[in-house]
């Protein structure tokens, strides 16, 4: 009986090793995969290289790490506002009923696959851009053009796609801020939209600041639908209806036709993107164990 | 007054963008079921697709679908729930099940495309299985794995504490309790948890992409090469192949997952009546 | 007590939450610069009638108020009666000590700032004016731009205090302000109270009947949602007119 017991315990614990396991392999090939390019070609001139064109053997990223940028600070700008303001509307303004509801609504949002939001933003977004938002940019700037396939596109669907990370997170840690910070607040007299914005939302700051850094991650590490719509052209973007390429996109679309060089090349586009997801992950979830209770 | 006119002005600006979240979302749910159903008929659920999906329908993908999505969850089902139990019911505080939660926290952050990467160069080439049922299964099973604990860990938390010492109590082993009193409590949230894995597979395109190929053909063995419907999708939006197969495919996938989306709710509704 | 200027009427006040009625018909003057205990056993209805002067019910969903509360003659629950204002005028101590999770200087100002004060250099004179009024100022004068979570448990609640007295209210409403306190603070607490009377008025909830005698001039005491009793301190506990009050204040139930 002992024994069986402990057989089973150790047979539980390698399954919760599992995910240790999958990392270190992941690691371990990744890495492994693309060091030859790293070595040969050189980290630096690999990752400041303003040149990628795999034909012709030269492997600078530095346009696909502007392009992943683009798109991700456009996101952001876009999402963060857009998020909390969804947060703070979920958490304060709505009742209990209406608020199951909304969520869901966000939940569904995270539920669509990266390939169906790119095939949207292939559908509507990119000629909305080539065909309204073009033309507006023409009457400031003749010289502009846009195929539509661009930075601002993918930036638009990926704020769509980070919305939940914010959302969720930041609600939940405004709702986590003690009612009694709002008591005392509004009994000194403080409006409700004082109250929210002068110590409900400082008060929540760390669980909103990490939602952040996760949807950063996350709309990094997105590939099928920026693959779709940022037009995929390895050049540094000189304005937001530019066409780009971005780390993942690149990856996805040409690991099937890749040369060994060009592959082991796109595996150390991968130790790139895994290092600087593990990073932001890591600096999320630091914050939400030092900050994750209340203080109070 | 001026206070009171800010106020109106900021709740009105929050309630706008609320409002317009909520009509994105109904855009693009709507804009793909109203063009996709429509062309969703018997034949394109039944048919095999013919001049690489531009005419016919998409039997073989939906079977290569679900076939992958099963191996995946087969895999992904028993390990996961055999962490969260460790997680929940064995681990003791320290460094070990630090490192081990950290690390399960990395997997659920790592990019789809990385997974891609990781099953190419190790399933499809490293073990030889090549582009293959089984080589994407185990690529998504590594994926849906967080969100298995996760879920099954916070359903597990739930039962009280007061079960597991009636148990011990009567002279069961921790394992018997574990089985037999802990595991049954927490049903719903194994399979909420599961519903979510199949959906977050159903979904996936970047590591299937890389790691079953794309054959049209139907599947048999574990070791075909197929292609999932979010795959296709990608590949007839990027092609440019047929509007009304394309449009088909993804009101098809908005419909799984609002089936799946719903039935989550709804497990989830009913684990927190309990 | 007849010199003294009524600062609130309540008249005939009936609240409810959702189809229960929390208090009824409620009927009770609360004298200006005077202190007003409000005690009674759990449940009974005085945090809730202690709200209802600030108008903190309005939070709670489902919460309707019938009758009149007047405040210097004013209906506070009239039309166009300003909300802001009256929390102003009126300021709340609560049951456990609140300060935001910011600076001590921040907690204070919070109040002055919202209404308007942006003057650096009065918003420093108000910050020691209040603090040195609840006895903190030296404890606390080198470390204002530290947080307030890391002061001791008394110490917040005197800064909580500070905090309400910063937007110079002429009510000052406590919900027991010393439940969540040892008796060291709970005796400084009290001797503060009692030094805040003579410019303010002050209501307070206690739950304990000894502090009540202690440190107010009146007591009512609450049963089920009604004032059953309401006199002079003195009276109701040494000679209570009405049997329910006697059992409680000797300990028999509650």
């Amino acid at each position: 009986m002992k024994t069986r017991e402990k057989a089973i315990e150790k047979i539980i614990l390698i399954c919760a090793a599992v995910s240790t396991l999958a990392v270190a392999l992941i690691t371990i090939f990744i890495f492994s995969s693309g060091f030859p390019v790293l070595k040969s070609y050189g980290v630096f001139n690999f990752i400041f290289g303003e040149n990628w064109r795999p034909t012709g053997g030269q492997y600078g990223i530095l346009p696909l790490i502007a392009g992943t940028l683009g798109v991700t600070l456009g996101a952001l700008i876009i999402g963060i506002p857009t998020g909390l303001g969804c947060a703070v509307f979920l958490a304060e303004m709505l009742k209990k009923r209406s608020a199951r509801l909304f969520k869901a609504a966000i939940e569904l949002l995270a539920g669509i696959p990266s390939v169906v939001y790119g095939f949207f933003g292939l559908a509507v977004i990119v000629p909305v851009i080539r065909e309204y938002i073009l033309p507006l940019v023409q009457k400031i700037n003749p010289d502009a053009s846009s195929s539509g396939f661009s930075v601002l596109a993918g930036a638009i669907i990926l704020a769509i796609m980070i919305l939940p990370t914010i959302v969720s997170i930041s609600e939940n840690s405004i709702s986590a801020v003690p009612r009694e910070f709002r008591e005392a607040s509004l009994a000194l007299g403080a409006d409700k939209r004082e109250t929210i914005t002068k110590v409900i939302l400082p008060a929540a700051k760390s669980g909103i600041f990490s939602s952040i850094i996760l949807a950063m991650g996350r709309a990094i590490g997105e590939t099928m639908a920026v693959l779709l719509i940022t037009g995929n052209m390895a050049q540094i973007p000189g304005s937001p209806l530019d066409s780009a390429a971005t780390l993942t996109g690149t990856i996805a679309m040409e690991m099937s036709y890749a040369t060994p060089e060009h592959q082991s090349a796109l595996f150390a586009i991968g130790i790139i993107l895994f290092v600087i997801i593990v990073i932001l992950n890591s600096i999320a979830q630091a914050i939400m164990r030092k900050f994750g209770g209340m203080t109070a | 007054m001026n206070k009171n006119v800010k106020s109106k002005g900021y709740f009105g600006l929050i309630g706008l963008v609320a409002a317009i979240t909520l009509g994105v979302l109904i855009l693009i749910i709507g804009f793909i079921l109203v063009r996709g159903i429509p062309n969703i008929s018997l034949e394109f659920l039944t048919d095999s697709p013919r001049m690489m999906g531009k005419e016919g329908g998409i039997f073989p993908v939906i079977i290569g679908t679900l076939y992958v999505t099963l191996v995946s969850i087969i895999i992904a089902t028993p390990i996961g729930v055999a962490a969260a139990i460790y997680f929940s019911e064995y681990a003791k505080k320290g460094k070990l099940i630090n490192i081990i939660r950290f690390f399960t926290e990395v997997l659920a952050g790592i990019p789809s495309v990385i997974f891609g990467l990781f099953g190419f160069a190790f399933f499809v080439v490293f073990l030889g299985m090549g582009w293959s049922v089984i080589s994407g299964g185990l690529t998504l099973s590594m994926m849906i794995l967080p969100t298995l604990i996760r879920s099954t860990e916070e359903s597990l938390k739930t039962v009280p504490v007061s079960y597991r010492e009636g148990s011990l109590a009567l002279g069961a082993t921790k394992w018997e309790t574990v089985k037999k009193v802990v595991l049954p409590c927490c049903k719903s949230g194994v399979l909420t948890g599961l519903i979510l894995g199949i959906g977050r597979a159903i979904g996936e395109t970047a590591a299937v992409m890389l790691t079953v190929g794309g054959s049209l053909k139907l599947p048999v063995s574990v070791f075909d090469s197929t292609r999932t419907m979010a795959v296709h999708l990608y590949t007839l939006a990027s092609e440019g192949l047929s509007d009304e197969k394309t449009y088909a495919t993804a009101a098809l996938l908005i419909i799984i997952v609002l089936i799946i989306n719903t039935l989550a709710n709804y497990i989830s509704g009913k684990l927190a009546k309990e | 007590m007849a010199e003294k200027e009524k600062k609130f009427e309540i008249r005939d006040l009936d609240l409810y939450y959702g189809t229960f009625q929390a208090l009824k018909k409620i009927d009770i003057d609360i004298y200006e610069k005077d202190i007003t205990a409000l005690i009674g056993p759990s449940g009974c209805g005085k945090s809730t009638f202690l709200r209802t002067l600030n108008r903190m019910n309005d939070l709670v969903e489902g919460c309707r108020i019938e009758g009149s509360i007047l405040f210097d003659g004013e209906d506070i629950y009239g039309k166009d009666y300003d909300l802001i204002d009256l929390r102003k005028r009126a300021g709340m101590v609560f049951q456990k000590p609140n300060p935001f999770p910011k600076t001590i200087y921040e907690n204070i100002t919070y109040g002055p700032k919202i209404h308007g004060e942006k003057n650096k250099d009065k918003l420093d004179k108000i910050v020691e004016k209040t603090l040195r009024e609840v006895g903190l100022w030296e404890e606390v004068k080198d470390r204002l731009n530290k947080s307030a979570i890391g002061l001791s448990g008394g110490q917040q609640q005197r800064l909580c205090i500070a905090r309400c007295l910063s937007v110079e209210p002429e009510v000052i409403l406590m919900d027991e302000p010393t439940s969540a306190l040892d008796p060291v603070a709970t005796t400084k607490i009290e001797a503060l109270i009692q030094e805040l009377v003579g410019k303010y008025s002050i209501i307070i909830v206690t739950h304990n009947m000894q502090q009540a005698a202690r440190i107010s001039n009146r007591t009512a005491f609450f049963l089920n949602g009604e004032i059953l009793e309401i006199d002079d301190t003195e009276k109701i506990f040494t000679n209570p007119s009405n049997p329910k009050t006697e059992e409680y204040i000797t300990g028999r139930f509650g």
